[in-house]
């Protein structure tokens, strides 16, 4: 045959075909290291196991927040099968269509397990429980949601929310889409806490995700770890005490104790149950509330800076014999009122003249305090107005005034303190000076300060010079009792100052503007002020500690647009006082708790109006 | 002396015992592959007739007794019922297209009762037999134009109706057998033309603007007409190359986009990396492709033991050799494989006769086929089409079908010597 030769046409063909597939099979089993990460992709389920969230305890270990089951209900859609659709939405109260809508959205993924409803309650769970062998493809799946025990301190708490794409991008994606995280006051403060630690279980799932079994045995599954329980400086019943009594009024409470920086109230009113931030609910009832004209989801005390009002007259009486040109015995004629060019600053307040310092402090004379402030930043010490005024500035800095505390929650504001060069802009560089700014020294003009900072400089008072940073976290469970150590900060005004501008608060409760505070067996120190607002009537505020001998609390109350100190705000911080000082003692004045209690402030005010700024 | 003595012992001896042993170690690697593939821990019994290792284990015992009788079966039997069986195999072959099970949308199965016949296996070896038996016939020569026509239509008439059946990839191992053809002197041009008309489908396919293959071939022409300027022929034949070239680029395109199925289509493009659905593809490649080295183990291939290799017992069962056995299995295959199909046209070439000749090479040739195509499917160099790996591949008519074919060519092989005293008395 002549075409015998033909036959190494076959043997190479064969052997090239042979090479062919030699080489592809060693450029993806030998080369190739990608393949068998793309196997374990395929066959490893990493299982996270939620650890449960910490617990959230008041100063005296009352439980506030806690966990409780809810169940999710999970679908594998590929694994559905012979659904009995009517059923199956009778017994999870849904509608058809809101059937079809949410199958529609987890066929997406047809064989992966998708959220088919979340936070399924225990009853609408209980009853659907007994039926869930009948639904292929579905399954339970255990999660926590948090539950108060309270329905107040909602500000302070904090809830917690799904995390957004954002949130998981910032955290290197410990996070994932459907996962929780503290979004508001204490929940996320101490977020990383209360999370705990998340465990891993690998499991293998076969092409259908149906769990086969562990991977190594559970050699590489990590254990979760529980959240931390935490203790906030808060005392509950006091906080509760509070909310009750601003029920009805816009405004703020800040209590704390001025030794240790503690917060023990803070109250920002009208505010909201936390109990509607859980579950179900959760995103229609943010919705409401974000909505809501009367803003309850603004944290006031934190974030809202009002005009100090007549507490400044106590911080000028401290700088004024920092600087050396106020004595105790300094007096002033007050005349009715301060001149500034056509401009007057009335004192309305009828009392003898002139006054000492102390006498001022309790009359609250306006042009005492005009002088004082004049003479503090009109100082010839100084080369310039500005350096003058700046040096003002440092101390009020000290005081916590126009800087952030540095409190351990979000949204803290540092409310207003202008620096010189704000006036420089203002009227020209050299061309103001104190008469320009006169109203600054009673506490109005360009000044905002937060409930929180009012509160800060009554402890600061109270510990005659300096203030522990303020704190809601007071111990951890598991370090002890011993909680972490927060900053002490000294005033730049020395402890000698003090004693005077306390026994003038001592005298403004005694004997003067806010009598209406005192309480049975201890002295009050306090001072009260009516801040002048522009969109409205006056806030009624009132800043005081007890007892004015190694102080137990200092507090700040503003009532907005609601009139005098002594009025509202004053009442609210006494009464706050002795059910602190005395939660055993029962309430003599049951006319005033009465009054506080049951008025309601709010329809006086107009309900759109922008808050101060 | 002693040296022709042994080889003449090895001759006469008959059986190509290298091949049994290849046959037997093949179908039992098969084997133990399917019993990796389809793993059931509650019937762990590597015999267990409820599983598919236990069946396969009886196909492969069922074969040697087949490979046994045909062993003892007299030689002259397959030539003289060559005819016969073709032409059963086309009745059966039309039959499945009215009476037949549908599975996968191929007619292509009788089903009686728990047994499931598939006739193309038939069809395969009736062709190869006739085939044989038609062009070693006395009066024929191959050289005869008619000659290679009634060739073509023995081919062209199961391959026709396995189309019919909706069988794409069995009607494809039907090209073997021009393959064949070659070694009986189909003319170099028209293999070569084969090969050309191959890669202009291939290019075709490929590239995205079907009209840039045409502008590059017409340069290429240009170019070779201006170099063979002087001869006349030569310029007639570039011109008609090129002239066929851009009808069959124009003809495969309008075949690809107007004719073809969206899910052929789709396939295709998966071959070429266009995109679309290659799940197949993709957990095929990852499959063999975690294998490494030396693989992940005996029954511990992920890829196959929780289901993500499709069909891994059948047509995708080279993939739980891949990722069992790791590059030294699978590289052994393929050249358990490439050393059979050499020995078999070394057995080809040392018969005396045509029919034992045309037969061996058809064997080798629908090996190779088998081969070519579901191995490059399963790493990825191949379109997805189902036709089993021969030897290895789940199943009692492929592999029964596989065994006749080659115990056929022993017999035949075994029977040279007496073919060469019938044809000397």
């Amino acid at each position: 045959m002549g075409n015998k030769s033909r036959q190494y046409f076959y043997y190479a063909l064969f052997a090239l075909v042979g090479l062919a597939f030699l080489a592809q099979l060693f450029s993806i089993q030998v080369l190739d290291d990608r393949y068998k990460s793309l196997s374990k992709d395929n066959f490893l389920k990493k299982v996270i196991q939620f650890p449960p969230r910490g617990l959230i305890y008041d100063r005296y270990g009352n439980l506030m927040v806690y966990n409780d089951a809810t169940y999710d209900l999970m679908v594998v859609p590929r694994q559905v099968k012979n659904l009995d659709t009517l059923e199956f939405c009778r017994l999870l109260k849904i509608t058809v269509d809101d059937f079809n809508e949410k199958m529609e959205k987890c066929k997406e993924n047809p064989y992966r397990s998708s959220v088919f409803e979340k936070q399924i309650s225990a009853r609408t769970y209980a009853g659907f429980q007994e039926h869930l062998f009948e639904f292929q493809g579905f399954f339970m799946e255990v999660r926590t949601d948090r539950r108060y025990k309270t329905s107040s301190a909602g500000h302070v708490l904090g809830s917690i929310g799904e995390v957004n794409t954002k949130i998981i991008e910032n955290s290197n994606n410990y996070y994932r889409q459907g996962e929780y995280i503290g979004i508001s006051g204490i929940e996320r403060s101490y977020e990383e806490l209360l999370r705990g630690t998340k465990g891993v279980k690998n499991v293998i799932v076969d092409v259908r995700n149906r769990t086969v079994g562990p991977y190594f045995e559970g050699a590489y599954d990590t254990q979760s770890v529980a959240g931390q329980s935490i203790y906030v400086t808060l005392d509950a019943a006091l906080q509760a005490y509070g909310e009750a009594l601003m029920n009805g009024k816009i405004g703020s409470v800040v209590a704390i104790e001025p030794a240790t920086g503690e917060i023990l109230a803070l109250i920002s009113t009208p505010d909201y149950d936390p109990n509607l931030l859980i579950g179900r609910e959760r995103g229609k009832n943010f919705g409401k509330l974000m909505m809501d004209p009367l803003k309850p989801m603004f944290n006031r005390p934190l974030s809202a800076p009002y005009p100090p009002g007549s507490i400044f007259k106590a911080i000028s009486s401290l700088i004024g014999q920092q600087e050396g040109v106020l004595t105790p015995e300094t007096r002033y004629h007050c005349g009715g009122g301060y001149r500034v060019g056509s401009h007057t600053v009335k004192c309305s307040h009828g009392h003898p003249s002139p006054l000492d310092l102390r006498g001022a402090l309790m009359h609250s004379c306006n042009p005492y305090f005009c002088y004082v402030f004049r003479s503090i930043v009109d100082q010839r010490k100084f080369s310039t107005f500005e350096e003058s005024y700046t040096s003002w500035q440092k101390h009020l800095e000290s005081f916590g005034i126009g800087v952030k505390l540095g409190i351990d929650l979000y949204g803290e504001a540092k409310g207003i303190l202008k620096p010189a060069d704000y006036f420089n802009r203002l009227y020209g560089k050299g061309s103001w000076k104190g008469s320009n700014i006169i109203s600054m020294a009673i506490g109005q003009g360009e000044l905002g300060v937060t409930p929180l900072q009012m509160a800060n400089v009554m402890a600061i008072i109270a510990n005659r010079g300096y203030y522990v940073t303020p704190h809601v976290l007071k111990y951890v469970d598991t370090i002890g009792k011993t909680g972490p150590k927060f900053e002490k900060h000294y005033t730049t005004v020395d402890s000698r100052f003090f004693p005077i501008v306390v026994e003038g608060m001592a005298d403004v409760v005694r004997s003067g503007t806010a009598r209406v505070a005192q309480i049975d067996s201890i002295e009050v120190c306090g001072k009260t002020g009516t801040s002048q607002n522009p969109h409205g009537k006056d806030h009624s505020i009132f800043f005081a500690f007890a007892p004015k001998d190694n102080p137990k609390i200092a507090i700040a109350v503003v009532v907005e647009n609601s009139g005098f100190g002594s009025q509202w705000a004053a009442p609210i911080a006494s009464l706050m006082i002795e059910r602190y000082l005395f939660p055993e003692r029962e309430q003599r004045r049951k006319y005033l708790e009465d009054r506080m209690l049951n008025t309601n402030l709010i329809d006086t005010v107009k309900q759109n109006e922008p808050l101060p700024h | 002396m002693n040296r022709y003595r042994t080889n003449e012992a090895f001759e006469t001896g008959g059986l190509d015992w290298l091949t049994i042993f290849q046959y037997l170690f093949m179908v039992l690697f098969g084997w133990v592959a399917i019993y990796s593939a389809v793993y059931n821990p509650d019937n762990s019994s590597i015999f267990d007739l409820s599983q598919n290792y236990g069946r396969q284990m009886m196909f492969i015992a069922i074969g040697l007794v087949l490979g046994a009788a045909i062993l003892i079966v007299d030689a002259k039997f397959y030539g003289a019922f060559a005819y016969g069986f073709y032409a059963l195999a086309i009745f059966l072959c039309i039959a499945v297209i009215f009476i037949g099970a549908e599975t996968k949308g191929a007619k292509s199965w009788f089903a009686l009762g728990g047994f499931k016949f598939q006739p193309v296996e038939l069809a395969k070896y009736a062709t190869a037999l006739t085939l044989a038996k038609y062009l070693s016939s006395y009066d024929v020569s191959f050289k005869d134009f008619k000659v290679k026509m009634i060739s073509f239509g023995i081919i062209l008439l199961p391959m026709a109706l396995v189309l019919l059946q909706n069988d794409t990839g069995s009607a494809l191992v039907f090209t073997a057998f021009f393959l064949v053809l070659y070694r009986e002197g189909l003319p170099t041009w028209l293999l070569a033309g084969a090969f050309y008309l191959a890669f202009l489908f291939v290019v075709t396919l490929l590239v995205d603007e079907p009209l840039n293959v045409i502008y590059v071939l017409g340069g290429l022409a240009a170019v070779l007409l201006v170099v063979f300027r002087k001869n006349k022929q030569m310029l007639l034949a570039i011109l008609a190359a090129l002239v066929f070239s851009i009808v069959v680029i124009k003809s495969v395109d309008f075949f690809f986009n107007e004719v073809l199925q969206e899910h052929q289509r789709a396939r295709i493009n998966v071959l070429f990396g266009k995109g679309g659905d290659d799940y197949n593809v993709r957990q095929s490649k990852i499959a063999i492709g975690s294998g490494g080295i030396f693989g992940q183990g005996f029954l511990n291939g992920t890829q196959t033991r929780y289901d993500y290799v499709p069909e891994q017992a059948t047509d995708f069962i080279y993939c739980t050799i891949g990722e069992e056995y790791g590059f030294f299995g699978s590289a052994g295959v393929v050249l358990m494989f490439v050393l059979l199909m050499i020995r078999i046209v070394i057995i080809a070439e040392r018969q005396k006769n045509r029919f034992s000749r045309i037969y061996a090479y058809s064997v080798a040739c629908i090996l190779f086929v088998h081969f070519t195509v579901n191995i490059g499917m399963t790493i990825g160099l191949m379109p997805i089409i189902g036709i089993p790996l021969p030897f290895f591949s789940y199943g009692g008519s492929s592999l029964l079908g596989f065994t006749i074919l080659l115990f056929t060519l022993l017999k035949l092989d075994a029977n040279r010597v007496n073919e060469m005293q019938s044809l000397h008395d």
